[in-house]
């Protein structure tokens, strides 16, 4: 936490967790994705759900997932954007167990190409957020951080391969967390890191034998900063409905 | 950050500083920037809090329709009657309603320290540098003092209703424009520490209630109560009165007190004015917590 956590951040209202919370979430998993988001299949747990619509914490994660940063006075409006990019969206509510955080959303999405990816992610207070799972791997990743996430066979060397190109261009490792599914099955690591990771290095990642996705995050270059954006938006000419389905409060139908 | 403004007020006695330049100098420590660079943010934000105030719309309503319009009332009431406030008081609740309101309704406002509690410190800067005709270097100075007011509540205690209650969210941000208030009017780094923990005295014990869970009801109200408490204890400071109680023990009594609270009095939304029979209404109407 520094002054800028105090007096701050520049955020549409009206949740630093429900609202601005949801934009970063939504802008974590658009930048995990790479691509744009095509399909958004989105699981409110908790306070998310019994709130969220009174807190805009829909339109704030569909904005997130279309690349709008929090301080966007664009956010009320993204239910429209979602449409106009050809965005498909729908929410529903999930229980997702009491030991998760009540802020927490789970999100199927589908990219242009069709890429797809599952991700858990929580709105810990104050705007900061932790991304819990993906694509069912329980890890944590703050995105305060420029993040890594190789995908990889459990063999020998994979870890150098990657440490090693990321040594080649400077980067320094700020932590380091590796899993496996089993002795010579699937294995994944995650890497935060002090610099960027150039684009040109992530591509020659996953032309790799043996590394099966490789994923990278970094909120800096998701327009996480103060912008010089006026507030004056044009109100939408048609507002669309909310794509809610389910009950509120009920099991999902996942 | 600092965690007593004990500690804050004697380093910039020491060093023969402000109170501002104090914080404007750990602030360069921690981040690792320039003067210049960190001050050029925080004039940001203060800017951002101009233009939000400036683009209220009291044609707006929030998602639930429980907020809109309130801080053009009170303009009204303020340009066309006596207000038994007076102008100035009249304005700095105006300012304090709009942002509160502008908030719920999903416009662009800056968290300070939280989106709650985000008219206080606002109200009292822009209506002291519009009626005072304060130049602007000096507002930003004052944006430092309830940074590192802020600063320290937060690393003692904490400036989230969920974990403190809304003295936590508005005490805070109301001990923030305390501390700037008196530092306005030219007090010194003590004066300032005492604004702050009179304010913070003054709303000890109030609970964070949110109808159906909304930073609506009663959350933009208690905006215009943050901000006016801040000015009344700046006047008292400032009159030479004195907290009998250090300012960071006030604060730990705030966190004590935060502590104790029950759940049910920290936004769960089912306590306080949320348990109220019309407030529960309200909820279901809402589709309920």
């Amino acid at each position: 936490m520094n002054i800028l956590d105090v007096i701050g951040p520049v955020m549409v209202g009206p949740s630093s967790s429900h609202t601005a919370g949801a934009v970063r979430i939504g802008l974590a998993a658009q930048k995990l994705m790479g691509e744009p988001v095509k399909e958004a299949l989105l699981y409110f747990h908790g306070s998310f759900w019994a709130t969220g619509k009174g807190h805009g914490t829909d339109r704030a994660l569909v904005a997130g997932l279309l690349g709008l940063a929090v301080d966007d006075p664009k956010i009320p409006h993204s239910f429209l954007l979602a449409k106009e990019q050809g965005m498909e969206f729908a929410i529903e509510g999930i229980d997702l167990g009491d030991e998760v955080h009540p802020n927490t959303v789970k999100m199927k999405l589908r990219g242009e190409s069709g890429r797809e990816l599952e991700i858990v992610a929580s709105s810990i207070g104050g705007g900061r957020i932790q991304i819990d799972e993906i694509d069912g791997l329980a890890i944590n990743i703050s995105g305060d951080y420029p993040t890594l996430i190789v995908h990889n066979l459990d063999q020998p060397g994979h870890v150098t391969e990657v440490t090693s190109t990321l040594a080649h261009k400077s980067v320094n490792i700020a932590t380091m967390q590796l899993y496996r599914s089993g002795r010579g099955k699937d294995a994944v690591m995650v890497i935060e890191c002090d610099q960027e990771i150039p684009t040109d290095s992530i591509r020659w990642l996953e032309h790799l034998e043996g590394i099966r996705k490789v994923t990278y995050l970094s909120m800096e270059s998701a327009g996480e900063r103060l912008s010089d954006r006026t507030d004056k938006v044009e109100p939408p000419l048609e507002d669309v409905p909310n794509r809610y389905i389910g009950k509120r409060g009920g099991q999902s139908l996942v | 950050m600092y965690d007593s403004l004990e500690k804050l007020a004697a380093e910039a006695e020491k060093k023969n500083l402000m109170f501002w330049q104090a914080v404007l100098e750990d602030d360069c420590l921690e981040r690792g920037i320039t003067k210049e660079q960190s001050m050029k943010q925080i004039e940001k934000m203060y800017e951002a809090m101009k233009r939000s105030d400036k683009e209220y719309d009291s044609g707006l309503s929030s998602e639930s329709g429980l907020v809109g319009g309130e801080g053009a009332k009170m303009e009204k009431a303020r340009k066309t009657s006596n207000l038994l406030c007076g102008n100035f008081i009249g304005l700095v609740m105006e300012k304090a309603l709009k942002m509160g309101e502008s908030n719920a309704c999903m416009r662009r406002i800056v968290a300070a320290p939280t989106a709650g509690s985000c008219g206080v410190v606002p109200a009292v800067l822009l209506s002291m540098e519009q009626e005072k005709k304060i130049p602007i270097e000096e507002m930003i100075q004052a944006l430092y003092v309830a940074a590192g007011i802020g600063g320290v509540i937060a690393n003692r205690a904490f400036i989230a209703g969920a974990a403190g209650g809304c003295q936590a969210e508005i005490g805070t941000a109301s001990a923030m424009a305390a501390g700037a208030a008196v530092s306005l009017m030219g007090g010194d780094a003590y004066a300032i520490s005492h604004g702050a923990a009179l304010a913070l005295k003054n709303l000890m014990g109030l609970v964070c209630d949110p109808v159906a869970g909304l930073v609506e009801i009663p959350c933009v109200k208690r905006n215009s109560l943050g901000a006016v408490n801040a000015l009344v204890c700046a006047d008292e400071v400032l009159a030479g009165i004195r907290s009998r109680i250090p300012p960071d023990e006030v604060i730990d009594a705030m966190r004590a007190v935060g502590k104790s609270m029950p759940e049910n009095l920290k936004e769960t939304g089912t306590g306080g004015i949320a348990a109220t029979p019309k407030g529960i209404e309200i909820s279901e109407k809402l589709g309920g917590l």
